[in-house]
């Protein structure tokens, strides 16, 4: 399983590599490559040219902002699900990486690549849209910050423009209230059959906020917002039949492994389970 | 268009000009000769391709060589410091974790990837540590069985060690 031939650069600087992506239509970014090169390999991805992000220094870090932390679009899973600052501020995209593939392509895999990809089972996007996470996309014309609801278009397709690189994801920190995410990995793919992500604030028994995200189940991640608004402002013993609203109004993907149905079966009892832990292990 | 790349290689220093779609373990094991790293499934899905690169476990299948230009790999061949096998090679020969053994190297550096993590991993922790490389034979228990067991060796060697350079 050999890829078709293509050239490569490994620019050292974002500049030099903003640059030739904007001068050639048949390049591609390659990241951590473990969407990218798997697809090349089985020629489904061809790009005449890869421009290799891996070189440029400083674009892995995982920063206190303030308000936000920032994340450098080269971070790998692994380094996003051991850092001690989002572990402790704000824990969900860790949770969430610990959730994807395995140790190697945790190694390998970045969160820039993965949101770029928008894969339908991937898992970050679940985090992401129930954070209210903001991406920045860098081009020759500057910096956009692009927030999560608009971020993901369709499969395999987000609002990024063909010359953008994603270059950091800004996360709020998520302290007093509690997070979680949970997952039915495909047997086979690892990939998320039904991934929940969800963001609780309340005291003891009483719900004052609450995002969800869900990924696995429609062509693209989605706040249930249905679920959403059952909840706010309501006691903990509603979380049972607001649930059931998890994949309302969605089109639901079938495959051989899991059928439309199943999967909106498991949106609800994933929905359930993660509000019940994520209130449960609410941070102080 | 070609590329020149300088790999380190279990210490040596490999030099060649080559394909930028040339894969990493295509590198290993044709350009280094060092057949030690195998190749399973070629889709990332196995494991088997398993090396260390700057001391972390990827698959050698999913890497470009270009990309490892400049940086360290350790293959099955240069995990033992010397004659002696490295203790998850011990362990591995000790509590029969490999039957054919096409799986074992890819095996063994995964499990040095989680045994750096994680000193003294549980069961559900090796199980999940190394579920990204397939074994057709073992039923996995031995694996398992072996990673607990190279664990044990090398906190004790660890210990041992502290001791001495008291
Ligand atoms: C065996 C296996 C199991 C996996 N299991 C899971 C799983 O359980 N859950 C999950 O979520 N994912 C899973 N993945 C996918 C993995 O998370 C990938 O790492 C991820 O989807 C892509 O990230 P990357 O850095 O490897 O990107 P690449 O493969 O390098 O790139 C992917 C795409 O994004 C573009 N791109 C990359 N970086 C940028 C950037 N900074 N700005 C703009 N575009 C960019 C590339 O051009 C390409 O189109 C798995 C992959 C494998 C091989
Ligand atoms: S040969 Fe690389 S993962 Fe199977
Ligand atoms: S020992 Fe044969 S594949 Fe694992």
């Amino acid at each position: 399983m050999i890829p078709a031939s293509f050239d490569y650069e490994s620019p050292k600087t974002l500049n030099e590599a903003i640059t030739l992506l904007a001068s050639r239509e048949d390049a591609k970014l390659l990241a951590g490559g473990h969407s990218l090169l798997p697809a090349m390999k089985l020629r489904l991805a061809s790009p005449a040219l890869l421009i290799d992000l891996g070189r440029i220094g400083g674009l892995d870090y995982i920063r206190d902002s303030g308000e936000t932390i920032s994340i450098g679009a080269l971070a790998t899973h692994a380094a996003v699900a051991a850092s001690r600052l989002l572990l402790a501020s704000s824990p969900l995209l860790a949770q969430a990486a610990c959730n994807i593939g395995d140790i190697q392509v945790r190694n390998r895999g970045t969160i820039g690549g993965s949101l770029a990809q928008a894969h339908p089972s991937a898992d970050y996007p679940a985090a992401i849209l129930a954070l209210d996470a903001n991406i920045v996309a860098t081009s020759q014309s500057g910096e956009r910050v692009i927030p999560a609801h608009s971020f993901f278009t369709g499969m395999f397709t987000t609002a990024l423009r063909p010359d953008e690189i994603i270059t950091e994801i800004r996360v709020p920190k998520t302290a007093g209230s509690g997070t979680v995410y949970k997952k039915f990995h495909h047997p086979a793919s690892g990939y998320a059959v039904v991934g929940v992500a969800a963001v609780v604030r309340g005291a003891t028994g009483k719900i004052d906020d609450v995002a969800i995200g869900i990924t696995g189940v429609a062509e693209v991640a989605y706040r249930a917002t249905a679920v959403e608004d059952a909840l706010r402002g309501k006691p903990a013993s509603a979380i049972a039949e607001a649930a059931k609203h998890a994949a309302d109004k969605v089109e639901a993907l079938g495959d051989n492994y899991a059928s439309g149905d199943y999967r909106r079966h498991l949106a609800q009892v994933y929905t359930r389970r993660a509000l019940q832990e994520a209130l449960s292990s609410k941070r102080k | 268009m070609k590329k020149n790349v300088r790999i380190v290689i279990n210490g040596a220093e490999h030099r060649a000009e080559v394909e930028p779609r040339l894969l990493l373990v295509h590198f290993l094991r044709e350009v280094a000769g060092l057949t030690g790293t195998h190749i399973g499934c070629e889709t990332s899905l196995c494991g088997a391709c398993t090396v260390l690169l700057d001391g972390m476990a990827v698959k050698s299948c999913t890497v470009l060589a270009v990309q490892a230009d400049g940086r360290s790999i350790t293959t099955i061949e240069g995990l033992a410091a010397s004659e002696n096998l490295h203790p998850i090679q011990e362990a591995f020969w000790e509590e029969h974790g490999l039957q054919c053994g096409y799986c074992t190297p890819g095996m063994i550096l995964c499990a040095h990837d989680l045994l750096q993590q994680n000193a003294s991993p549980s069961e559900q922790e090796i199980r999940d540590g190394i579920g990204g490389n397939l074994c057709r034979c073992t039923g996995y228990q031995h694996i398992v069985n072996a990673v607990k067991a190279a664990s044990r060796k090398m906190n004790q060697r660890q210990r041992a060690a502290a001791r001495a350079a008291d």
